[in-house]
């Protein structure tokens, strides 16, 4: 039992230092921080290497909290954050270099259209647990989130929450794809995920009579919206000037467009 | 040259020690490391916030400081529960069922097949409960689907390969003159099995038992995936759980400060949950060896 033992406080250790996976080759330009953020960055580094051969950047996860205290402390020039920045971290220069939208998802099966934001809420703090109130069928709500320290749950915390917590009974799992899974295959649940990554497998639930949509999102009648942050210790200057100028040019915007995100320009 | 030739043998002779022994201690040093690595990460936020707050605390929302594991520690005792008592009535049926009621021919097949099912990864497991299990019991008992039951019920099939194993060894090991005697004084083959080989092999089937146990507390990527994962001590057999090193697989690549020591304490816990089975394990197997 003990090797098991022992290759499992391994496995932690490694996993709970991701900067270190992920290093060699030469890297003029750090990036690290939300996993959200972090598929999009990698394209960006990918067409901005084409056209920049000599230089190097490079991607690296470990959530937004991590990302932020590694640009703090100077590990990476660019830190990648999912939601807004908060207490002592707003010393960072933050530029908004995307917008997500967040989706309430349910079975495609599910008669429930539209919701009210209250409702989601009053969902997922566990005070409104039958699909009936909703004018659906007589059967208890499944409720999916994700776990504590994501950034899409965090997102969710401070758009629908607020104060008030998740139930503890609700269904965790650990990544966008796994709540879809769960949704598309349980008629009675409901989940959130990053609105870019809906598929046909789910719906989308109206929300406040408004669908997800880039229309509703600029006009402001969709609320549930969150910046991809990059932020920078003072002044991005030297290559990671070059990098988000590049970002947030007609070019590396139109790339995120593609990937289902809204482009901030 | 004939004293001199022995001090070069009896010098080789201390060099090869020194070495083996370099290296053995390696191999502890590693779980010296481990140990005193988890325990300097995971005690001082226990501390900080209580003994009583971690072990006792219902609520786990670690972004508001509440480090409550007591949902975790009662959905890792629930599971394992359930698991023993899906895989250790099959496990045992199938012991006495390959030692005293087939042909040699047939456990020489049967036997490595068994055994085969403990290198099947867990994330098959997993996956082949989320996809076939898990509608199952949603369509048929309601509820979710990700719960208690179907996670015992693939703990129970993974630790069938241990329990059935070890207790097959130890049932073997019964001398064949208890069984002899037994039948030539007009027992049939089942009072035979009930009444002299299961005390006989008692504490080989104790162990089989516990390491079962070990490897269901253990298990981590099968309870990710079917076990629903929620904070809550399970109101039913039905309801969603969190198992303690689900806890930490799914939050640790996010997780950082106060957040991440809750983690290791975690760690903690489950580790001294895991050395007292294997104390327990070691004692009974010991007694083993010292019975005929």
């Amino acid at each position: 039992m003990f090797p098991r033992v022992a290759g499992l406080l391994l496995a932690l250790g490694v996993a709970f230092f991701p900067a270190c996976r992920r290093s060699g080759e030469r890297a003029d330009l750090t990036l690290a921080g939300s996993t959200s953020i972090q598929p999009f960055a990698d394209k960006w580094a990918e067409v901005f290497m084409e056209s920049h051969p000599d230089y190097g950047v490079n991607v690296q996860g470990g959530g937004s909290s991590a990302g932020i205290q590694a640009c703090k402390s100077g590990a990476c020039q660019i830190g990648m954050s999912s939601r807004e920045l908060k207490g002592d971290e707003k010393d960072l220069v933050e530029i908004v270099v995307a917008r997500d939208g967040l989706a309430v998802i349910v079975h495609p099966t599910n008669p429930v259209r539209g919701v009210k934001l209250a409702e989601v809420k009053q969902i997922f703090s566990g005070d409104l647990r039958n699909w009936k109130l909703l004018g659906g069928p007589d059967r208890e709500i499944t409720v999916v989130t994700r776990e504590e320290g994501s950034g899409t749950r965090g997102a969710f915390q401070e758009l629908v929450m607020g104060k008030t917590r998740i139930f503890r009974g609700a269904i965790t799992e650990d990544s966008n794809g796994t709540v879809r899974e769960i949704v598309a295959h349980d008629p009675y649940s409901i989940g959130f995920i990053s609105l870019g990554l809906v598929n046909e497998q789910v719906r989308a639930l109206e929300l406040d009579g408004a669908a997800g949509n880039e229309a509703n999102i600029l006009n402001g009648s969709y609320k549930l919206v969150r910046p991809f942050l990059f932020v920078s210790l003072g002044e991005p200057e030297g290559h990671a000037k070059a990098f988000i100028d590049f970002v947030l040019s007609p070019e590396g915007q139109e790339l995120v467009r593609k990937e289902g995100l809204l482009s901030v320009r | 040259m004939k004293g001199r030739g022995k001090t070069r043998l009896e010098r080789n002779d201390r060099l090869v020690r020194l070495a083996l022994l370099v290296v053995a201690f390696s191999a502890v040093s590693v779980l010296v490391v481990i140990t005193v690595f988890i325990i300097e990460q995971g005690t001082p936020v226990m501390f900080k916030y209580g003994l009583k707050s971690f072990l006792a605390g219902k609520d786990w929302y670690p972004s508001e400081k509440a480090f409550g594991l007591l949902p975790m520690i009662i959905g890792s005792l629930y599971v394992t529960a359930g698991a023993l008592v899906i895989g250790v009535p099959f496990g045992l049926a199938c012991a006495v069922v390959l030692t005293e009621f087939s042909s040699k021919r047939v456990r020489r097949v049967i036997k490595p097949v068994i055994e085969l099912l403990a290198g099947i990864p867990s994330v098959v497991y997993g996956f082949i409960g989320v996809i076939i299990l898990v509608p199952f019991i949603r369509e048929t008992f309601g509820g979710p689907g990700l719960s208690v039951l179907a996670a015992s019920i693939i703990l129970g099939i993974m630790i069938l390969p241990t329990v059935i194993s070890i207790s097959v060894d130890s049932l073997q090991a019964v001398p064949p003159s208890y069984r002899e005697g037994s039948i030539a004084l007009g027992a049939t083959r089942w009072q035979t099995v009930k009444m002299v080989l299961f005390p006989a092999a008692r504490s080989g089937i104790v162990a089989s038992i516990i390491l079962g146990m070990g490897r269901a507390i253990g298990e981590t990527m099968a309870t990710i995936m079917i076990a629903g994962n929620a904070a809550e001590i399970p109101g039913s057999i039905l309801k969603p759980v969190r198992t303690l090193t689900s806890n930490i697989a799914l939050e640790m690549s996010y997780a950082t400060g106060e957040h991440r020591e809750a983690l290791f304490a975690t760690g903690v816990i489950l580790f001294i949950i895991i050395m007292v089975l294997n104390t327990i394990a070691n004692a009974t197997s010991a007694k083993r060896r010292r019975q005929p």
